[in-house]
Formats: structure tokens, sequence, C-alpha cells
């Protein structure tokens, strides 16, 4: 069996090391936090906040308090609050130790597209170009293939690029992968998912 | 010099004029300048440039100055909650310019302390590359992006005293700080005028320096995306 959403979001969560600073996409990198455990981890919300806390109790959303997605979101003690261009002065700066991304496509040199789709309507970047280009470590989580059972683990995206070399590991519902010389490298293949049925999924090259 | 005027209206008299480039705060509808806003899609003036980092939603934030056919440019990084927007944009009425998030808030940032240009490794290697220059430095590459230098900034504050001096709360900050320093005028909205003194200098987020007029007025504070969790049962 391929993991599911959660396992995917689990298995991201283990990426994760005590103490860093980590940016959290929308999607299935927004669940690694609840897996993150007994790990010392602050959660940047580009916007402008540190230290990002649970979703408000009915009752107590505050509309001056949301995260990069819109959402209300409630403040932890350890929270600061800072204007946007510092929040991403210390994204371009290298400060935020990993960003967890969704993806539509990969490629087995790093490039990562998933902002925008020609003749799709087109809604922006937002920050997910800074964060790709500044952060230390891009993690990308997403489905290995798309709904029509096309790979989205690429030799070369065909869709427009959000950064260009910039993905370290590739998390998808079949396994993990790293971008390395010369193509992708097997980390490991989810529970059930042999590497037979991992490659055959895989149109980059795996070295 | 006095900066407290009554209203919105009043504090954009003698501002505003066809074709200019304004620069506004705000996220989502987050910290949005709601109030002046309004004054000046009630003002009338025409072929506005935004430097905004969203356009609002069709009957918010600068959605209202979309609808009156107001806007002539936006510069923004995701403007995926509009409508609005969309067909504008689509049937080619609007023009856009799409900023990375970080860059568009540098560009602000970088116009209001005097620097021009700038370089970044943001966005290298994709469509918002093209046509930039590109330089290496220690080996890798950037793209320079421009300063932004807006003619007027309107902005979106909780509290300022009467020298300008403003305070933001939680994350309505954002691009707030950076688009009044960019503007060669720059308007807050705040929700309290507090008597010079009763804010802690060292708690200022932004010094009255960037700050030019001051109007108080009631927020509506739309919240874009409730999202709440369940208490759990004891």
């Amino acid at each position: 069996m391929p993991w599911d959403r959660n396992q995917m979001a689990a298995r991201a969560a283990e990426e994760l090391e005590d103490g860093w600073y980590v940016n959290l996409g929308i999607g299935i990198p927004t669940l690694v936090a609840n897996y993150v455990g007994d790990k010392d981890i602050t959660l940047q919300s580009e916007n402008g906040m540190l230290g990002m806390g649970p979703f408000p109790y009915e009752g107590d959303e505050d509309p001056d308090l949301i995260n990069a997605g819109k959402q209300t979101i409630t403040e932890l003690a350890r929270t600061s609050y800072f204007d946007s261009a510092t929040s991403f002065g210390m994204i371009r700066g290298g400060k935020i130790a990993a960003a967890i991304l969704g993806a539509m496509e990969v490629a087995e040199n790093g490039d990562l597209a998933n902002w925008m789709i020609p003749g799709k309507l087109v809604k922006g970047m937002g920050g997910a170009m800074d964060l790709v280009a500044g952060v230390g470590r891009v993690i990308v989580v997403m489905d290995h293939t798309n709904k029509h059972g096309d790979s989205k683990v690429l030799k070369a995206c065909t869709l427009p690029l959000t950064g260009k070399a910039v993905v370290d590991r590739i998390i998808t519902n079949l396994g993990v992968l790293d971008v390395v010389e010369g193509g992708l490298k097997i980390v490991e293949c989810a529970d059930g998912v042999t590497e037979d049925e991992l490659r055959a999924a895989t149109e980059a090259t795996i070295v | 010099m006095k900066k407290i005027y009554p209203d919105a209206a009043t504090a954009l008299d003698g501002l505003l004029f066809d074709g200019m480039f304004i620069a506004a705060g705000g996220f989502g509808l987050c910290g949005i300048p709601e109030l002046l806003l309004q004054a000046i899609k009630e003002a009338g003036t025409k072929d506005l440039t935004f430097a905004s980092n969203n356009a609002g939603v069709d009957d918010f934030g600068i959605g209202i100055l979309l609808q009156t056919r107001q806007v002539k440019k936006m510069i923004s990084s995701y403007v995926g909650e509009n409508a609005e927007f969309m067909r504008q944009y689509l049937s080619g009425e609007l023009e856009l310019e799409f900023n990375p998030q970080g860059t568009l808030a540098e560009r602000m940032r970088a116009g209001g302390c005097g620097i021009p240009g700038f370089y970044t490794k943001t966005g290298v290697g994709t469509v918002i590359a093209e046509g930039k220059e590109h330089k290496d430095f220690n080996g890798e590459t950037y793209i320079m992006e421009h300063g932004i230098f807006a003619d007027l900034a309107i902005v979106k504050a909780w509290k300022a005293d009467d020298t300008g001096n403003l305070i933001f709360r939680k994350t309505a900050r954002n691009f707030n700080p950076p688009a009044a320093m960019c503007g060669k005028v720059c308007i807050a909205e705040v929700e309290e005028i507090v008597p010079r003194g009763s804010l802690d200098p060292d708690a200022i987020h932004l010094p009255g320096i960037y700050v030019h007029r001051i109007i108080q007025g009631d927020h509506e504070k739309r919240i874009e995306q409730r999202t709440t969790r369940k208490k759990e049962s004891a």
C-alpha cells in the first residue's frame, strides 16, 4: 500500500531536526506539524510570524492573526511578529532551515514547478519562489503521479518553474528520493511498495 | 505640523491624480487600508497602478476599485481570490506584473531606503528573470530588481500617536511598514490615535518620519478563511 496523506506528512516530519525554524506550505505540508513529536520546531508563516500555533477554537478567531494561507491561527509563548520584508529577509538570508512544499512537477536536476499551468487561471507564485531560492533545504511532498497516472517526477519539468535546481528531497506516496549528481537516488520505498514499482512510476533517471 | 485628519477623504485631499502609483499595505484582507481604498473609490481617481501583495476580493479591499475600473495595473504576488480581477486580466483590460512576495516586499523596503536596485536569487531560471540583469556573486547567479518609489502609500496600523509613530497588531503588520516607507507621502489609517507619550518609544514598529497623515476610523477587518478547531471534550 502506498502512503496516504498523513503517512507522507509523518515521513516528512522525520526530516526535521530539533531546533529548526521551518516553513510549511499549503496542503499535505501543513499536516507535517501534527507529527513533529517532541522535537522543538518553530514554524514560520511568511506573512510575518515565527512560532505559529494551531487553529483557534470557534469564537477565538482574530482577523489580525492569519497564516500564509489566510487562515485564522493562534500564537504561542514563543511567537514573534515582524513585517513581510523582514520575513523574507530571513527566508532569503538562509535562516529558515527547511521548507516543505507541494509540487505539480519535480525534475531530476531539482527543478520545481508548483505555481502555474499555462492556459489555466494564474493565481501567482506568492512566496514560493523566495522560499525555494532561500531556505536551507527544500523538501517536496506530493503524489508520485497525477490523476491520469502520469509521473510527476520527470526528466525535465514541462510547466513554468518556481525554482531551478532547488529541490533536495522528494517524498511521495510511493517513497523517498534524493536529488543527486546525474539524477535521483532512491532513499526508501513506502511500506509495501517495491523498488521496481517506484522505478516504473518515475520518468526521471534513477541512479 | 499637524498630521491628524478628520477622515479618509480629507486626508487624501490634494494627493490623488489619474495615472498615479500607489503602494498599499496588507496581506489578503488582513491589515488592509480599507477606509482609504473606499475613499479613493469615491474620489474616482483613474488609471491607478497598485503595488500590493494581493488584489482583495470582489467586494472588499482593492477589489472595490476593480469593480469601478479605476485600476490600470497591479504589481502583486498572488491574486487568486478575486474573480473580477481575473476577468479583467484575461480580457486585457488590466495589466498584471507578478512579483515574488519577498521580492515585492524588498522592492518597497529598498525604495523607502533610497536603494534603486538590488540583487536576489529569487526567480533565477524562471519567467521572473526574463529581461533582467543577471550577475554572479561568489559563484552564484542573482537577478537585479528595482526599488519601488510610489507617489502615495496607504497603510493600516493598530495605534498611532499624533506624530505618526505606528504600532501594528500581530500579522496585520505584514506589508504595511515597507509600503509606508516607499511612498513620497504616506497616509496611515488606524484603529486608535493615542496621546503623545503613551506609546513606549522602544516598542514603535514604524517611526513617524514615514507617516505624513493619519486618520482614525472603524474597521470591518473581514476574515478571508475562517478556520477553527473543535474543543476536545473533557
